[in-house]
């Protein structure tokens, strides 16, 4: 006979499921509160007229209850899509950057000793510790016309060019050249870190396979170490791609007003310009463009995985 | 043919540190062609540290290594004719079997064709022709360890180096590998460096063993030779059992000696080692299988009375440790021939053990 239950039916079940069921439901919890609850706001803003009243947009009455006009407009203004493309090219443009001066320096940190490699990879992080807005201004510095690093530049230019070609200073700041620069100042560690991350747990014994096998330290890069690391690749390169295509701060500080990126334009639409509907669309636009690439992320993610559990068997 | 005798490798005077620490201590061999060759030793013993420096991966702190007459000084790894099986296989995870056992051949100025049906024959060798385009977590341990044997072969290299090639599979398995090993070793004629820390494994693979120990070599021999005449109270400890006590030479006569052991209450004989003189303290060292347990004092020879302490019975043999006149213990091992219990003694029954006296090692170091 089994001992009759000290605790009520709910406590039974509290403790077979509810530790588990809460652990996994606060998070759960915390996004449909403040993402899944705004984004539907945001995509019935997106939907709605533009009024002159208080906030200023209105379903049904005079209006229409859907208008779809803030999305037909994507397509037939070029303002909309020329943000977009600048978005998406100087996001991958940072991104590129990101990964060609961050994967040697990954690939650095597994190969120094443990000690070091603690300090190098604080050094990584350590930029953090700076306010952001602190960091960019120090680039605005740097880039201005009359800053000494532009003069040092300029002179080294000047020096190597012919006379005819001489210039006053450089033009760095409101350029997209000044946003890819600083974009990939600012994003570098979110490369390295997953970078680092993959390439540390790599076996390096399939480096010395592949050298007795008669293969260069530079044919195993590209053999063994390379194919990989993939999965960090797209790893780094979507957590640079995603902020760095929807940045605002970066380009309204150093970037070319004259081409904003889409990030600039919604803030323009909420502000300036008081389309709420509008703005909301573009919003709800860029979230379905980043959406594709974070499915590829996560569909990668999945696989490694799958595969690291079939290993373990 | 004379050829064959010539050493094929010759490592001389080759010593390795790691900072203060001497992993491998001025060692000389000499290893012939086509020869199965075994280093063995126990964890840390510098075995590998000495296939290491064989594959390139290591420089010698000092002295020379040759392969088939060529200084191997500052030669790198993918220019040396050595390949190597690691412990872990090393296997590509992201190529297939087959771009596995293909990927030493890129290196190779053949056309395609060719490379593919090298491939293929690899594959045969090896049985795995039907796994060709599984991935390496798709076979089983087995499989893995025979396609890293496949890889390693594929380039037909001078020397191959095998890295506890036994060690991850199971009890079962490592027989028929082993046999399996032998086999593919003589059908290519490879030269073969085995580096294990098993003596089972070295003593049926290997032609030849170097018993390794703190990083110096302490014998090298053809597996009987180092069974039944170690050099060294060490060797004879590290190959088989073998139960050891310290005795005092007697006399002298001819090839025989005639030695005091305190912990057999007599004096027994044993084949005598050069060099050796009467009234010098020895170690004698008698292995298991080579004693006799009798019930009755035999007539001649050398006898040691006793009593049954344990035993342990396997089936087709039992293990006997006996207890001996001043209380040391010593093992002895017999061959269960008979299916009735009468013929074995059995706990606390007074026991006479004998053995020839060339079956006696006597050890001056």
């Amino acid at each position: 006979m089994a001992a009759p239950p000290k605790d009520g039916k709910l406590a039974q079940w509290f403790h077979r499921r509810g530790w588990q069921d809460m652990i996994i439901g606060i998070p759960y919890l915390w996004l449909i509160l403040f993402f899944l609850f705004p984004f539907c706001i945001v995509v019935a803003m997106s939907v709605a007229t533009r009024t002159p009243t208080a906030p200023p947009f209105g379903f049904g009455g005079e209006n229409p209850i859907i208008n779809l006009a803030g999305y037909a407009r994507l397509f037939h203004d070029t303002l909309y899509i020329r943000a977009f493309l600048t978005s998406i090219v100087n996001a991958a443009g940072a991104t590129l950057l990101c990964l060609v001066v961050g994967y040697p320096m990954a690939l650095g940190l597994t190969r120094v000793s443990k000690g070091s490699r603690n300090i190098l990879l604080m050094l990584v992080i350590l930029p953090f510790w700076t306010s952001f807005l602190l960091r960019v201004y120090a680039w605005m510095g740097l880039m201005a016309k009359n800053s000494w690093f532009n003069g040092l530049l300029t002179d080294a230019y000047n020096f190597l060019t012919p006379a005819a070609w001489a210039v006053k200073s450089i033009p760095m700041m409101h350029t997209n050249f000044a946003v890819v620069v600083v974009m990939l100042y600012t994003y570098l560690p979110f490369m390295i870190l997953p970078l680092y991350a993959n390439l540390e747990r790599l076996d390096r014994t399939l480096d010395e396979a592949a050298m007795d096998l008669g293969s260069k330290p530079a044919q195993v890069f590209r053999d063994i170490t390379l194919p990989q690391s993939i999965p960090g690749i797209i790893a780094g390169g979507l957590l640079v791609f995603i902020p760095a295509a929807g940045e605002l701060v970066i380009p309204t500080l150093v970037g070319d007003a004259s081409s904003p990126m889409i990030g600039r334009v919604i803030s323009d639409e909420f502000t300036a310009a008081s389309d709420w509907p509008m703005a909301s669309s573009v919003a709800v636009a860029l979230l379905l463009l980043m959406v594709g690439p974070m499915m590829v992320y996560t569909h990668y993610q999945s696989k490694a995985e799958g595969k690291a559990a079939e290993e373990q068997k | 043919m004379a050829q064959e005798d010539l050493p094929f490798i010759r490592i001389e005077a080759v010593s390795k540190s790691f900072g203060t620490f001497q992993a491998v201590k001025d060692v000389n061999l000499t290893i012939r062609k086509g020869e199965i060759f075994a280093l063995l030793g126990g964890s840390g013993c510098g075995k590998t540290t000495l296939l290491r420096m064989l594959a390139g991966f290591e420089d010698p702190t000092a002295g020379t290594i040759f392969i088939d007459g060529q200084d191997m000084t500052g030669v790198p790894p993918w220019e040396r004719p050595v390949h190597m099986m690691f412990q872990s296989y090393a296997l590509f995870p992201h190529m297939s079997v087959e771009k596995n056992v293909a990927y030493g051949l890129k290196h190779e100025n053949m056309t395609a064709e060719a490379r593919k049906t090298r491939v293929r024959e690899m594959l045969d060798l090896v049985q795995l022709t039907e796994f060709a385009h599984r991935k390496p977590h798709q076979i089983s341990g087995g499989q893995r360890q025979r396609v890293a044997l496949a890889r390693a072969l594929a380039r037909q290299p001078k020397l191959l180096l095998l890295d506890e090639p036994l060690a991850a599979l199971d009890k079962k398995l490592r027989e028929h590998t082993q046999f399996e090993l032998m086999s593919i070793q003589e059908r290519t004629g490879v030269t073969f460096i085995v580096v294990t820390h098993d003596q089972e494994e070295a003593m049926t693979l290997a032609d030849r063993i170097a018993v390794m120990d703190r990083g110096q070599v302490k014998q090298v021999g053809a597996p009987t030779e180092v069974y039944e005449n170690p050099a060294s109270r060490f060797v004879a400890g590290f190959i088989g059992s073998i139960t050891a006590f310290p005795a005092t030479v007697a006399q002298l006569s001819g090839d025989t000696a005639t030695v005091a052991v305190p912990a057999f209450d007599t004096t027994v004989t044993a084949r005598a080692v050069p060099g050796l003189v009467e009234g010098q303290s020895v170690t004698l060292a008698i292995r298991p299988e080579k004693l006799t347990i009798n019930a009755v004092k035999p007539d001649l020879g050398n006898a040691v009375a006793g009593e049954i302490k344990d035993l342990a019975y396997f089936g087709k043999d039992s293990l006997y440790r006996v207890l001996l006149p001043k209380g040391d213990l010593i093992q002895a091992h017999a061959v269960n021939a008979r299916r009735t219990a009468e013929a074995r003694p059995d706990w606390y029954e007074k026991v006479w053990l004998s053995f020839e006296p060339a079956s006696a090692i006597l050890l001056t170091e």
